[in-house]
């Protein structure tokens, strides 16, 4: 322990994009303590499990703030690894040696996407049943690779045939069974950090002692003064809007009788839904979907570039921050219904963010030169007033 | 500063995608002034009696409330019903009780324990009685429609004529507010319908407000506890921050000094 937490080398200049780490550790422990509580006051029946949150929200004590911290913790959760994600791919976090580390980062994400929407459904509003309805009804896409194989499958998952108790039930389950994977793959996330050591802005391997700094204090008091601001963002949401993020349609009982006008998943959802219906095969939609958090798997090898961080990439710089645009602009899209103009650009986009990762990844990272990377991370810290660590690193076509 | 960017993009990413979805189906709903609006609103205990004053004699004829009980009524940050007051408001309405000790359903009056008495046995009963349309709950019904109360003020308040150029189906109700503009409830508030006591004009447009505030209060009991523990914990995080800021640069001034002594 103090091995790994108290003096362990971290390059020293790492900035505030590095501390989402700490802060999405501390979401992890936030979901998981509400989510026990709330688990002793919550109901998985078809009949009780609307009542049951907002039984939670008026009768238990102190029910009404496990409840919005959970949900609004679940978006909280989301904003920091998305972030957490963008930074990675910003700064060549996933390179030798770090694959398994992103790699691992990248099952997190499954996980987290597959338990936040299993507790989505739990409220069972009619937001909660259609969104289970149209995600689990994927699976029947199968029937146009085997026939009757997609419809098997549903029928399976679901318990029946049409989503209802045995369906909450088993999501329930889930739901309480994931997180402790989570917890599993974080800790392996951890170790795999900690054998390479952390990345840093300027992408350069730490080459001397004098590049880093114990862990603590230094980075315990950097994090812990993220977290706090983070929370200062959490709090406002938890205490002043908590239904902001949510739509109002899942405080309407679920009723499998009628169909809301526009199905929508939870705002973290929506590029991936853009992405979906930007498919006209439901197929190959949902294999679209599937992919475009899968093919992060493949980004190491992908990206073609000797160079780590994208401040030293100059044509991949724009790249780059295109594909951030792309991937809010699906958001956006995702969130309106999928006709005319906003299903052109949902194509656009969905082409831009494969084409992003599948052509412009391997083909950029031949043909650029790269900028001047410094010497050592603490030459980029100090200037050139400072020796160099090691010898002056330079890539393919320097300018 | 790196600080404030990240916060701003993590504001960003939450905040702008969803916004866009309210407002739907191209109806107008305008901000009101609320009492309880954040930070540091409080409901208005004179306006959540009248309000439930409105839902009793009006929108309760039609319309369930499942989720709320008499004696929410005198529960903090409420409408603030003295005790006796809530047993004498519980016992208005009859509940259907039992079975008693031979098996039959009765009726007794009701006590402040007792769920809001439904206006209709079940959901076909309701349809029957409405002209094949169902009243929905009113528990959270300030939480389930985009725009929230101001929502339920411009609904109630939104009853007119049709253009000449729409079609109305039978039964139907022109509403300005209501998505597609086709309602089936009829304007439920006249002038002097439900008689105030406390001097405020009994006019549609209070009537609506009041309303429109306790079924707020309905939906989110818990609204003014929240603002106030909000409160605390938000002074407690924004002190903590300076504090670690503080710290920070504290801690990380002893690395600066190295290096300065180091390559002087």
């Amino acid at each position: 322990m103090h091995d790994q937490f108290m003096v362990f080398p971290t390059p020293r200049n790492l900035n505030y994009w590095w501390t989402f780490g700490g802060i999405l550790t501390f979401m992890l422990a936030i979901q998981i303590v509400t989510g026990i509580v709330l688990a002793m006051h919550y109901q998985p029946t078809v009949d009780g499990a609307f009542d049951s949150v907002e039984k939670i929200m008026r009768d238990v004590n102190w029910g009404w703030l496990l409840r919005y911290a959970h949900t609004v913790g679940a978006s909280m959760f989301f904003v920091a690894v998305y972030i957490h994600i963008f930074r990675g791919l910003y700064y060549g976090s996933y390179k030798a040696p770090r694959e398994v580390l992103w790699i691992l980062g990248v099952i997190i994400l499954f996980l987290m996407i597959a338990t936040a929407f299993m507790g989505y459904s739990l409220v069972w509003g009619q937001m909660s049943f259609w969104a289970v309805t149209v995600i689990t009804n994927l699976f029947s896409s199968l029937d146009a690779v085997i026939p009757g194989l997609g419809t098997t499958l549903v029928q399976w998952i679901w318990g029946g045939f049409a989503v209802g108790e045995p369906t909450l039930n088993r999501l329930f389950a889930l739901h309480y069974l994931f997180p402790f994977v989570i917890a599993g793959v974080v800790i392996l996330h951890i170790w795999a950090l900690h054998i390479p050591g952390s990345n840093n802005p300027t992408g350069v391997e730490v080459k001397s002692a004098k590049d880093t700094i114990p862990f603590h204090p230094y980075y315990t008091i950097k994090d812990g003064y993220a977290l706090v601001l983070f929370c200062i963002l959490f709090g406002a949401l938890l205490f002043y809007a908590p239904n902001f993020l949510g739509h109002p349609d899942n405080y309407i009982p679920a009723n499998p009788l009628q169909t809301p006008p526009h199905i929508v998943p939870e705002w973290y959802f929506l590029p991936f839904y853009a992405i979906l219906r930007a498919i006209p095969s439901k197929l190959f939609g949902v294999i679209a979907l599937i992919a475009s958090i899968g093919i992060l798997v493949f980004v190491p090898w992908l990206d073609t570039s000797r160079i780590r961080s994208v401040s030293y990439r100059p044509i991949f710089k724009w790249f780059f921050w295109l594909f951030v645009i792309c991937c809010i602009a699906l958001g956006y899209l995702g969130s309106q219904a999928p006709d005319g103009w906003y299903l052109f650009f949902g194509r656009l986009c969905t082409a831009y963010y494969f084409g992003f990762f599948l052509l412009i990844m391997p083909i950029v990272g031949f043909i650029e030169g790269p900028k001047k990377l410094p010497g050592s991370i603490t030459q980029s810290v100090l200037g050139s007033k400072a020796p160099p660590g090691g010898s002056q690193q330079h890539a393919g076509g320097a300018q | 500063m790196n600080v404030v960017r990240t916060l701003a993009v993590a504001l960003l990413a939450g905040l702008a995608i969803p916004a866009t979805a309210l407002g739907a189906e191209g109806t107008k709903i305008e901000a009101q002034d609320w009492s309880f609006a954040p930070p540091f609103g409080r409901f208005d205990k004179g306006q959540l009696q009248r309000g439930y004053k409105v839902y009793q004699y009006v929108c309760a004829n039609c319309h369930s409330a499942r989720l709320l009980s008499y004696r929410n009524l005198g529960e903090p940050g409420g409408p603030g019903f003295s005790h006796e007051a809530v047993e004498a408001l519980a016992s208005q309405a009859q509940i259907t009780d039992g079975p008693d000790d031979t098996g039959q359903m009765y009726q007794r009056p009701g006590v402040p324990s007792d769920r809001f008495r439904s206006p209709y046995a079940n959901d076909a009963a309701a349809r029957a009685a409405n002209n094949g349309a169902l009243p929905p709950d009113l528990s959270v019904m300030a939480k389930a429609r985009a725009g929230g109360p101001d929502y339920l003020y411009a609904l109630l308040t939104g009853y007119g004529t049709a253009p000449s150029d729409m079609k109305m189906s039978q039964g139907m109700q022109y509403n300005t507010a209501f998505p597609g503009h086709q309602i089936a409830m009829p304007n439920p508030l006249v002038e002097g319908v439900v008689e105030y006591t406390d001097g405020t004009k009994p006019t549609p447009d209070n009537y609506a407000k009041d309303v429109s505030a306790f079924l707020m209060w309905a939906a989110e009991p818990k609204l003014e506890e929240r603002y106030k523990v909000g409160a605390r914990i938000m002074i407690f995080l924004l002190v903590f921050a300076v504090i670690m800021y503080l710290s920070k640069r504290a801690v990380w001034a002893r690395l600066h000094r190295r290096d300065h002594s180091e390559s002087a």
